[in-house]
């Protein structure tokens, strides 16, 4: 069994599949990358898994538990944590009380929680900007934001939706950084990213859709060698 | 300690006050103003810090204050005991309610309360066996004196603002706020977001409704149009809020201050300035101006929330620093 799967995956807006039959799996403990141009499902897949969107058919299994109907809040407390692709930071509220409303998931105490949440925004690199309100950071802060909150919810498998775009390079590399620390504290890691050498060089696996569908999956060698991965995202004519 | 010093010289002179104030006409007031610190409150905590706005905040009052009078009413009971039942039985309105609303987003919450409000109003006009009907309910006050009204207003206005400051402060107020900034980041923070609604509601629905009681037993007197009044009560509840300032813990009390002295003002003909007036100058046009200004109160709250949004839009106490350093450079310019 699995720590985590997904089982033909299906999700139709409409008459629109944009999610047409997908699986994998995730060890404990792995990165994997999930890959597909604009518009392909990814966002849509982490969706499905977070209790966002119910899936049309299909199954997504935790540590050997089925979790497509259940409501998000509880599948956070089950240990799946995410970000969202466009931000959403809770605005009018500083980034330490985003973090410790985050941590109440865990804490039992104002004080436990208050701990956790600076624990976490240290751990995240957050120090200098905890008492600024949340709408007043810069895109790059936003984006270390929805990790911290994701992280203060005591993950064992996060989903992150994109954490590195709209990043400078010294961002970028922070942001490699961070991604490597929460992985060395022993979360399992889903990332989706457009890009090419920040997800070849964090993932251990990569998984490729196009239109909803897998393409390919494998090491990243042997996904950059795939021919359907080269013609999705370069076209025909270079395949 | 030095935060809590304010609240606390204000709470010893509002215990103060009847021993220095004996005039009824003001103790009046401040009985309203202490309901209203209530309700405000209360509609700061579902409104300002959930982001779930009520427009319909006197389904609440009302159910709250006809408990009260039908107890006494069928069952000879003391009014009294609406206070203890009456936030009970405006829970057990809202709740349903929220149950069915909170699982749609948007503007349905408010609209639905809207239509709450004027459903009961309706309903209490209609069941004349029950209600009694457009004829209301009289019942026999206890007391002569406004002094024990006063002191139950008190200590209801200090239980609701203490309960409701603690709320905010623990956990369930980090839950509200994180629900009003975004609903789909908060479920992704394992809140229950329905859960937190529900809960916001039924606090905020508990304590507007021993504020109707309060109503019942100390006017000793209620009809449908009076507790269910979308203007009098709806609408002073959001004004009161808006006022004071959103999702700040003392505005409510500053709003419900305002707006109470408003509501007087106009009432009143500007205490009586333009009855005055209409007789010193002999002339019918003042007096006829004055009869119409005095009716427009609606109005005049009107025209009070544009300056309030424009001038101050996070309320007096939420804009209190904006205030403050407005005068502070006044003084240095002269
Ligand atoms: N809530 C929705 N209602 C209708 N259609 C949707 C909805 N969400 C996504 N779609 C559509 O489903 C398809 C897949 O979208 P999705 O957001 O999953 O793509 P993505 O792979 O994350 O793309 P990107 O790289 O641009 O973020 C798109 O055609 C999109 O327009
Ligand atoms: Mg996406």
């Amino acid at each position: 069994m699995a720590f985590f799967q997904v089982e033909k995956l299906v999700k139709y807006f409409g008459g629109l599949a944009a999610v047409n039959g997908v699986s994998f799996q995730v060890e404990k403990g792995e990165i994997l990358g999930l890959i597909g141009p604009n518009g392909s499902g990814k966002t849509t897949t982490f969706n499905m898994i977070s209790g966002y969107h119910r899936p049309t058919s299909g199954r997504v299994v935790f540590k050997g538990g089925e979790i497509h109907q259940l409501p998000t809040h509880r599948i956070c407390k089950l240990g799946i944590g995410r970000t969202f692709q466009v931000v959403k930071p809770l605005g009018r509220m500083s980034v330490l009380d985003n973090v410790i409303a985050a941590a109440y998931s865990r804490a039992g105490s104002p004080r436990e929680a208050r701990g956790l949440a600076l624990e976490t925004i240290r751990f995240c690199g957050m120090d200098a900007v905890k008492d600024q309100l949340a709408k007043s950071l810069p895109i790059a802060g936003r984006k270390r934001l929805e990790i911290a909150r994701a992280m203060a919810t005591k993950p064992e498998l996060l989903l992150l939706d994109e954490t590195a775009a709209g990043l400078n390079p010294t961002e970028l590399l922070d942001a490699i950084d961070l991604i490597k620390k929460i992985r060395e504290n022993g979360t399992t890691i889903i990332i989706i990213e457009h890009i090419m050498h920040v997800i070849m060089t964090i993932s251990d696996r990569i998984h490729a859709i196009n239109f909803g569908q897998t393409i390919g999956e494998g090491t990243p060698q042997e996904v950059a060698q795939n021919k359907a991965v080269i013609e999705a995202y370069l076209g025909t004519d270079y395949a | 300690m030095k935060k809590n010093l304010v609240p606390l010289i204000v709470l010893a002179a509002l215990a103060a006050f009847p021993l220095v104030v004996e005039h009824n006409y003001y103790l009046h007031l401040m009985i309203l103003f202490l309901m209203w610190v209530v309700i405000g409150s209360a509609w700061n905590l579902i409104a300002g810090y959930t982001g779930q706005v009520s427009f319909g905040d006197a389904a609440f009052f009302g159910s709250g204050a006809y408990a009260a009078g039908l107890l006494s009413h069928h069952l000879q009971l003391s009014a009294w005991w609406g206070l203890a039942i009456g936030g009970f039985v405006a829970v057990a309105v809202g709740m349903p309610f929220g149950w069915i609303c909170f699982r749609m987003r948007g503007a349905y919450f408010a609209l639905a309360t809207l239509a709450l409000n004027e459903v009961l109003r309706h309903s209490a006009a209609i069941a004349e066996g029950f209600t009694g009907g457009m004829v209301g309910i009289l019942i026999m006050p206890t007391f002569v004196s406004k002094v024990p009204y006063y002191y139950v207003a008190l200590a209801l206005a200090a239980a609701s603002m203490i309960s409701i400051q603690w709320i905010v402060h623990a956990k369930p107020g980090y839950y509200f706020v994180s629900i009003r900034e975004d609903q789909d980041a908060a479920e992704s923070l394992g809140i229950d977001t329905h859960y937190y609604k529900m809960l916001s509601l039924a606090i905020a629905a508990f304590w507007t409704g021993v504020a109707g009681s309060l109503y019942m037993n100390y006017m000793g007197f209620i009809d449908p149009d009076v507790v269910f009044s979308l203007h009098d009560i709806s609408i002073m509840a959001i004004l009161v809020g808006i006022v004071g300032g959103v999702g700040t813990v003392y505005g409510p009390a500053v709003g419900a201050f305002i707006m109470v002295t408003v509501q007087e003002l106009f009432r009143s003909g500007f205490f009586g300035l333009f009855e005055y007036l209409g007789r010193a100058t002999g002339s019918a046009a003042v007096e006829s101006m004055a009869k119409t200004i005095t009716g427009a109160h609606v109005l005049g709250f009107g025209i009070l929330v544009v300056v309030v949004i424009l001038v101050l839009p996070n309320g007096i106490v939420g804009d209190w620093p904006k205030i403050r350093s407005a005068f502070s450079r006044n003084k240095i310019a002269a």
